[in-house]
């Protein structure tokens, strides 16, 4: 019977062994391993020449797209679901990275109803929600791959919309798989009252726009109410203002919060957008990665901070970096916009400093916009109406906006609602303690200026980040770090040159 | 007339070949010689535009060698598989040792077998997520040493060169110590037992057993081991990987060749890919050959 048991045990081992050889591929036989170390690449080669078929075949198929609805007939697409009876298509493919879109759909657009976690109805439409995560560049991936077969998917599979942020909208927007706002039934009136600086950044270099967004991202300051009061002796915007309104009693208020205790920021890298917003030049000029000045002004900040150990060089979004959402992460403050407040910092979590209403906000020693989630129509898509529609709806619906105000607490993309709304004490949000910022982010929309935009924004903000960490840790100088950034946005982006 | 008296089998041998020899040309031969075509091309994309394929000759060849990347990964990943795999064998041939020795009776064998093997059940992302998690700055492990007043503030496992090391090579020595275990079990298990007692009878200690009898004949056994963990070790991706965010820091010092292959990967860059690649092909030819010929010189 032991004898038995112990047979079976064992070749359970060495059946699970031919499984996890099999997944792990780490130790298989040796003349079939390092053939395999080749796998991934050629593996890849093989969809790379039907990928480039796809292109210029899209290429192709687009402008005759475009050359449709000027005169007036509808795309082939359309006329031939109009055809059959039902109106358009009978899927609406949604991709995105995280539940923001969804829960905006969900509470505010008319006659959606959710059916399950990923999928919901409108009318006899299904909505389907294919969400990937940001991380890594997986949810770009995702969708470019699935960009590129748009032209010979069915109609049912090929995305209809598409969300995208202003870090890379560039690289979606001057290409052909954005459709032009304007072919959705959007016209110039309907959003007029939109900020100017979301719609420049979703104009393609050719002067179209090509995706809208219900929101604005401009940045504050905001701050822990507690170690406000404890420190500065109020935690009166106004009052907080004066001990951050530049960089300098920035940091004099830096040294004071950690006698106190109390980290200024929770990582070096929350001050970042701060600065990279507010650069002379675009990160890349001729092919040729250029490092601003205003970006080694937050090198030279944030090696200082962390060498005095007023925050940790942990990483956004980390677990490190959110533990000053709670009292007991003893963190002054943060740089974000809205969205940050309303959606990320734990608002709905018993205990945390959101939930206690314990921020406040104030301009803080320079403007900046974060982020932002613009709502694009995919070229090819079998639902023009109904994306439309989406569109208008919460981009454009000042009674819907005024609502996402109301019940989400995010800043939206409407000016004379918002000019409305800053006045009104219904507004006022409730992390904040009752503050009411939308003066702040309205004042902030007006002057974010995304002139210096570009397409390699997310790889050269990430890599930097990235290699600057190396810096502030100590395990190399700062030339070492800057040439490791380079490095690595070279490996990335093979097409530039950093010297 | 004559022939029909002698039967041949020879085809059926063939025939029997033919499954691995599709499957061998079908998904590694096509690969390999399609990696090293791609290898010649710049090929890579921007964005949604894809540039090339243009023919480069062997640009990227010469990319790979005056940037001077491979060498300091290739370092990377051989330390890396030597802090792991020195321990891991150790361990192995203990346990291994032990297990096989009827004189010392152990009992619930079965279960210490299985138990042993259980972290390479695990996906290795998954147990590299665990340690990330466990070993973070403001995580239990510094929290623990901090309680017990080892440290008065938390350690920074992830910046510190060493420690990262260290912490990759101990997962993949838990993960595969167990593998290796058993297949060192199994080229013990094969040792003529009467060898032993003849020892036993001679009055040999346990000690002189296992170096003079189990380790030589075990060599057979313990070359494969080495081998196919020595290009398990020069594959080491998804550990590192995940611990360090892809990253490979500090200053890269824990990246290893494929992270930095995958780092090609990410604009989908063929050209480059492939030709680091065929030079990790070739150093892996290289290393095996030597552990080969190192291992088997003395037996002739």
């Amino acid at each position: 019977m032991k004898r038995k048991l112990m047979v079976t045990l064992l070749s359970v081992t060495m059946a699970a062994s031919l499984f996890t050889a099999c997944g792990g591929g780490n130790a298989a036989a040796p003349a079939a391993d390092a053939p395999a170390a080749e796998a991934p690449a050629a593996e890849e080669a093989g969809p790379a020449p039907a990928a480039e078929e796809a292109a210029p075949a899209a290429e192709e198929a687009a402008p005759a797209e475009e050359a449709a609805p000027a005169e007036e007939a509808a795309p082939a697409e359309e006329a031939a679901a109009t055809a059959d009876g039902s109106g358009e298509g009978k899927v609406l493919n949604i991709y995105c990275w995280n539940e923001e879109f969804k829960s905006r759909v969900t509470d505010h657009y008319p006659g959606y109803t959710e059916t399950d976690a990923t999928t919901g109805t409108i009318g006899d439409v299904t909505v389907k929600w294919n969400i990937t995560p940001n991380q890594d560049n997986a949810y770009q991936n995702n969708l470019d791959e699935t960009l590129l077969k748009q032209a010979d998917a069915a109609a049912d599979d090929k995305i209809d919309i598409f969300l995208v942020e202003a870090d890379y909208a560039l690289k979606y927007v001057d290409t052909e798989y954005t459709l032009p706002v304007s072919e959705l039934g959007i016209t110039d009136a309907d959003i007029a009252n939109q900020y100017k600086y979301t719609q420049d950044v979703m104009t393609s270099s050719s002067g179209t726009l090509k995706g809208l967004s219900w929101q604005g991202c401009p940045g504050v300051l905001i701050y822990n109410r507690e170690a406000a009061k404890e420190v500065l002796g109020s935690d009166d915007p106004a009052e907080v203002q004066k001990a951050v309104a530049d960089w300098d009693t920035f940091a004099k208020t830096a040294d004071a919060m950690k006698a106190a205790g109390y980290n200024m920021t929770s990582t070096t890298n929350d001050a970042y957008r701060v600065f990279s917003n507010n650069v002379t030049g675009k990160w890349v000029q001729d092919g040729k990665v250029v490092i601003d000045d205003n970006i080694m002004k937050w090198v030279d900040m944030s090696k200082k901070m962390a060498d005095a150990k007023q925050c940790t060089t942990a990483d956004l979004w980390s677990d490190d970096w959110s533990k000053g959402f709670y009292p007991d992460g003893k963190v002054f403050c943060y740089f974000g916009p809205a969205w940050l407040i309303n959606f990320s910092m734990a608002a709905d979590q018993e205990g945390s400093i959101a939930n206690q209403g314990g921020w406040g906000a104030t301009e803080g020693p320079q403007g900046f916009f974060w982020g932002g989630t613009w709502i694009c129509g995919a070229t090819g898509t079998d639902n023009p109406t109904l994306v439309g529609d989406i569109m208008k709806q919460l981009t454009c619906n000042e009674e819907i906006m005024l609502d996402i105000v109301a019940k989400d607490s995010d800043f939206v993309n409407n000016k004379s609602a918002m000019e409305k709304a800053a006045k009104d004490d219904a507004y006022a949000f409730a992390v904040l303690g009752g503050q009411n910022p939308l003066q702040m982010f309205c004042n902030g929309a007006e002057s974010c200026d995304l002139s210096n935009q570009g397409p390699y924004d997310q790889g050269c903000n990430e890599e930097l980040q990235k290699a600057m960490k190396n810096y502030f840790d100590g395990n190399a100088s700062l030339d070492e770090a800057l040439d490791m950034f380079k490095k690595a946005v070279v490996e990335k982006y093979p097409e530039l040159t950093a010297e | 007339m004559k022939k029909s008296k002698v039967v041949s089998y020879n085809k059926w041998g063939y025939i029997f070949l033919i499954p691995f020899i599709v499957i061998y040309l079908l998904f590694q031969m096509v690969p390999l010689v399609s990696t090293i075509y791609n290898s010649f091309f710049e090929n890579y994309r921007s964005g949604l535009t894809q540039i090339g394929p243009n023919f480069v000759g062997i640009e990227n060849y010469k990319t790979i060698i005056t940037n001077g990347d491979l060498p300091t990964y290739f370092m990377n990943t051989m330390i890396m598989w030597i802090m792991g795999f020195i321990p891991q064998i150790i361990l192995s041939l203990l346990l291994g040792a032990w297990f096989t020795d009827p004189s010392l009776r152990l009992k619930f064998q079965g279960f210490f077998k299985t138990v042993i093997y259980l972290p390479n059940l695990i996906m290795a992302s998954a147990f590299s997520m665990l340690f990330f998690t466990l070993f973070a700055d403001g995580g239990p492990i510094n929290s623990m040493l901090m309680q017990m007043g080892f440290i008065s503030e938390p350690y920074q496992f992830m910046s510190h060169v060493w420690s990262v090391r260290t912490l990759i090579a101990s997962m993949n020595c838990i993960m595969w110590f167990g593998n290796t275990t058993i297949l060192l079990m199994a080229g013990m298990l094969g040792i003529d037992p009467s060898l032993f007692e003849a020892a036993q009878v001679d009055g040999a200690t346990a000690g002189q057993v296992f170096f003079k009898i189990t380790l030589p004949l075990l060599r057979p056994i313990l070359i494969f081991v080495m081998v196919t963990s020595l290009i398990g070790g020069l594959q080491m991706f998804d550990v590192p990987q995940i611990l360090t965010n892809g990253t490979g820091d500090p200053m890269r010092s824990s990246m290893t060749l494929i992270m930095y292959l995958n780092k090609h990967l990410y604009n989908k860059n063929y050209g480059l890919g492939g030709a680091l690649s065929v030079f990790m092909f070739v150093i892996t030819a290289i290393l095996s050959f030597i552990v080969f010929k190192f291992t088997n010189s003395e037996e002739v």
